[in-house]
């Protein structure tokens, strides 16, 4: 049952072969062997999922079942769910229950999905690597002494490793790609505005947005349709009708235009890395694609002009964990400055606190212009990039990560090296634009194969085409179907 | 030396909205803690602000009232600082670009004359919560009812140049934000105060001097005080040889001081940066039209028209249009005692002002009903009752013995116009003072008064004034 896709699950469920209690319990089964060796989630929630699963099955019996009525799921931590304990994988939430649902939460009830459970994740979203959270590092399922890539990392080795049919991400510098590209699984980060960000605990509010993490582009489709939407509790979330994702996933790729960003083959990618990559996209052109070189020359800005932007909006978003309310408070504060400095000193993880000084000092009196507002400057510079290629070419493709996963531990003590992670998925936040990483093969590692992912950016709304796109790929090869060694 | 004081006012007017800013939340007063904020107000992980129309319609409303530009794009921002009563750790605000900018208003100063303050913007923001440190064990409360509740913040240039001349302007604008109904004035409730910006500077010198800056004072009468006593001390300073340092004061209401509270070094560095969870709000043209189209008789209107066309001084018309409440009553005791705009201004602005003040009360609250009022001026004008007469019915309605006539009625008040009936008492009165009546005739025309007391006093002031002087008059001189 753990190896079907949810379209299969979806007509399963249908046809009475197997019942969402039969689905949910097996996911929890395979939870309950398999987790302890990936640390993948935070919470198992066997009690709601059964419940919903129950609760499932009796919707379809009254006739009322939706497509994905009955199919389980796994949030990554970051989503508030009602009653449910909301880390965002950090000890200064350990102790939070949310009293409300996130809005994608809310939709995913709504459409009768069983939550499995909460996935670990980088605490508030702030790593590449799964090293961050409170709760331990996960293990990439393809090799556990390697790193599953982050933020979203319990999301992607989740699904990875078969423990759920699919999963929720968000992607706030590419916290959906890079870990689906080094766990070997499709991943999607909509259109900025495409999914409401209400309930998602707030990293980096203009880069923020939440997307569905799969097993291929098809699954990915299914979640995207429910998770997607305007939400008039966010307002950056965008008016605009949801189309059905699954719809256009057919269409053949003849004459389709690929941009190929030379600044994304350069210096820092790995060789092998490049030469899959380069591979997958040789696959495109004799699908009928045409491929062109393209420029986006303002590239190298945008690790520098994102950990201006995202720190100074987290610097902001995490004043509110000052243990006066909820979450984590210090023992025996003297006064109120003592509560303060010693809650959020003792809360907070290193790297949370390296963010949040760095955006403090960004938005300081004399700073601001300097950093700021320059970063704001060159965000425009890096969209209008965008805006030029996608005049030319329909997608953008390119790697996902420099390189395959490293091991735990190898970068967690050097920043830049870490940042450097995303720069290729980067860009896209800056510029709102939606970007899917999706298995475009292997490469030989220290105990076996290690995935690659093939980046594809598209323009603003573009959803769909990068689904399909993605979806022909997956039609004509098989990367995305391996399992991980143990996880069959 | 001599001084010349300068003053500019910061005004924060609670929006009269149903709902806050940014949550569905009600904005009541007096509710228990904490039983009005939801998990928007909290600043709970995740949560989201939307912006209120109803707020930006209010502030476009005064900004269309001041003449200033309303502008079609205005940002807010977030305004970083720690406290507890602060959930977010950051007020949404607005910084760079705010919703108003550039108005002004006219005030009348005590010697007739008048003067334009320059209104330098007005902008959008939440209220906090409110910290209370009453009975929790040594620690403190924190009620966030209030957290949430739209402000306009609306910032004076400083233009003014003294105590007098900063209350004039606060109570025009107190009078103002009532008039376009977008705050309900209530100074107790906190809904309107204001914090005062003061320095002072030799007479002739351009540049000013540094300033203080006064938090939160909540009555016209403190705002006098406080800016009174901070003037003093900073002259006294300067003359002693010292240095104002600019810094946030507090003004002490029991004591009459004012005392530091922290230095412009020790200040919050704020960090103001766009608030990215919002888009900036955009104003089309026909929504100012369409508020433009909403606006109400301003106060400088309607005391024009009063002055213009229903022939009032230019001092009873500033009265009555203090407030629109007040003119409101005033134009309805007007309009139910059948246009008599002269009469109804004087009983207005006169006996029952003087009641309300005596009785300190709010017009609102007021015993009397316009209705009550201008049923009572209709009965001095046909006649019913005498001038005289009427204050005792008024001073009967108050006491709430029912409306005009019911009081004429259960009191006996009626007016005497039955020439029979007043003929016999004027006769009366002249056989019993036959003296008097010689020195009249004689030519000592002072005595008429004393005949014209005697037959009020006979028939308890209810025989018409005039009658009765015809009737003397005659009667006298045969």
């Amino acid at each position: 049952m753990h190896n079907k896709s949810i379209a299969e699950l979806s007509q399963g469920l249908a046809s009475g072969d197997f019942s969402s209690i039969e689905l949910t319990r097996a996911y929890l089964e395979r939870i309950e062997t398999h987790n302890a060796g990936l640390n993948a989630l935070i919470s198992v929630t066997a009690e709601e999922a059964m419940a919903a699963a129950q609760l499932a099955d009796q919707t379809r019996q009254a006739g009322n079942a939706g497509p994905l009525t009955g199919v389980p799921l796994v949030y990554k931590d970051i989503f508030c769910t009602d009653g449910v304990k909301t880390s965002c994988g950090s000890k200064i939430l350990d102790n939070f229950i949310a009293p409300y649902d996130a809005t994608v939460v809310a939709k995913c009830k709504t459409a009768g999905m069983p939550m499995l459970g909460k996935a670990n994740m980088d605490e508030f979203a702030m790593g590449s690597s799964n090293e961050t959270s409170f709760y331990g590092p996960v293990k990439n399922p393809w090799d556990t002494e390697t790193v599953p890539g982050g933020s979203s990392g319990g999301s992607a080795a989740l699904v990875a490793a078969r423990l759920t049919p699919i999963a929720t991400g968000t992607d706030t510098g590419g916290s959906i790609r890079q870990p689906a590209a080094l766990c070997g699984i499709t991943g999607l980060k909509p259109t900025y505005g495409r999914v409401s960000r209400y309930g998602m605990v707030a990293f980096a509010s203009s880069l923020d947005q939440a997307g569905p993490m799969a097993r291929s582009a098809e699954d990915a489709a299914w979640l995207l349709n429910v998770m997607a939407g305007f939400d008039e509790h966010d307002s950056t979330s965008v008016e605009r009708e949801v189309p059905d994702y699954t719809a256009h996933l057919n269409t053949d790729l003849q004459g389709l235009k690929i941009g190929l960003p030379k600044e994304y083959f350069g210096e820092g990618l790995d060789a092998e890395v490049g030469r899959v990559v380069d591979a997958a996209i040789r696959q495109y052109q004799q699908m009928g694609a045409e491929l062109m070189e393209i420029s986006l020359p303002n590239s190298h800005l945008s690790v520098p002009t994102y950990y201006v932007v995202a720190p100074a909006e987290c610097s902001s978003n995490l004043s509110r964990f000052d243990g006066v309310r909820f979450g984590y408070r210090c023992e025996d504060p003297q006064d109120l400055e003592d509560l303060y400095k010693r809650s959020r000193g003792e809360g907070f993880g290193a790297e949370v606190k390296r963010r949040i000084m760095i955006g403090t000092y960004a938005l300081s009196a004399g700073y601001y212009d300097a950093y700021y507002l320059k970063a704001q400057q060159l965000r425009q510079l890096i969209s209008d990039d965008f805006k030029r290629a996608f005049e030319k070419v329909d997608v953008i493709m390119g790697p996902t990560a420099p390189d395959v996963a490293f091991k735990l531990g190898a970068k967690a003590s050097d920043p830049v090296s870490m940042y450097l992670s995303d720069i290729y998925t980067i860009a896209t936040n800056l510029a709102g634009l939606p970007g899917m990483s999706i298995p475009a093969g292997f490469v030989a590692g220290n105990k076996g194969d290690m995935p690659v992912g093939l980046q594809i950016i598209g323009n603003y709304f573009d959803e769909s085409r990068l689904l399909n796109v993605a979806h022909q790929f997956q039609l004509s090869t098989n990367w995305h179907q391996r399992v991980p060694e143990g996880f069959e | 030396m001599n001084w010349e004081v300068v003053i500019g006012l910061e005004i924060h007017a609670q929006l009269a909205t149903k709902s806050k800013i940014f949550s569905g939340a009600s904005t009541a007063y007096g509710a228990e803690p904490n039983t009005q904020a939801c998990a928007v107000d909290l600043g709970l992980p995740g949560v989201l602000p939307v912006l209120n129309k109803e707020a930006v319609r209010m502030a476009a409303r005064f900004g269309l009232a001041i003449g200033a530009n309303v502008a079609r794009r205005s940002v807010f921002a977030r305004k970083n600082y720690f406290y507890p009563d602060l959930p977010k750790g950051y007020q949404i605000s607005q910084m760079a670009l705010p919703i108003v900018e550039a108005g002004r208003l006219e005030i009348e100063l005590e010697d007739g004359s008048s003067k334009i303050i320059g209104i330098t913007r007005a902008h959008l923001e939440e209220d906090a919560g409110k910290s209370m440190h009453g009975d929790f064990h040594g620690m403190t409360g924190v009620d966030l009812n209030r957290a949430g509740t739209p402000l306009l913040e609306i910032v004076s240039e400083p233009d003014m140049r003294s105590a007098k001349e900063a209350v004039a302007y606060m109570k025009k604008i107190h009078s103002l934000v009532q008039y376009l109904e977008i705050c309900d004035g209530n100074m107790q409730e906190g809904s309107f105060r204001c914090d005062a910006n003061v320095s002072v500077r030799p007479v002739g010198q351009e540049e000013y001097g540094t300033r203080a800056e006064l938090k939160n004072i909540n009555s016209f009468r403190f705002v006098e005080k406080a800016i009174d006593i901070e003037v003093e001390r900073q002259i006294d300073l300067i003359e002693a040889g010292g240095k104002v340092v600019q810094e946030t004061r507090l003004y002490d209401s029991d004591k009459n001081e004012t005392r530091s509270m922290r230095s412009k070094e020790e200040a919050n560095d704020y960090r103001y940066f766009p608030d990215p969870d919002l888009l900036p709000v955009v104003i089309e043209e026909s929504f100012l039209t369409e508020v433009k189209s909403t606006l109400p008789e301003l106060p400088d209107e309607k005391r024009q028209r009063f002055v213009q066309e229903l022939f009032l001084s230019n001092y009873d018309a500033g009265v009555l249009t203090a407030s629109r409440e007040l003119a409101d009553y005033f134009e309805l005791v007007t309009e139910v005692a059948g246009g008599e705009a002269k009469l109804a201004a004087n009983w207005v602005a006169g006996d029952l002002m003087g009641a309300l003040n005596k009785a300190g009360q709010e017009i609102a609250e007021s015993p009397v009903s316009a209705e009550m009022l201008g049923g009572m001026i209709k009965r001095i004008q046909d006649n019913t009752i005498s001038g005289k007469i009427a204050k005792e019915v008024f001073d009967a309605m108050w006491q709430g013995e029912g409306d005009a006539d019911t009081v004429i009625a259960a009191r006996g008040l009626k007016q005497i116009t039955d020439t029979s009936a007043i003929e016999p008492i004027i006769d009366n009165i002249i056989a019993n003072n036959p003296g008097q009546v010689e020195q009249y005739r004689s030519g000592k025309d002072k005595l008429f008064g004393f005949f014209v007391g005697q037959v009020m006093k006979a028939t308890q002031g209810k025989a018409n004034p005039q009658q009765v002087n015809e009737l003397l008059r005659q009667k006298l001189s045969g």
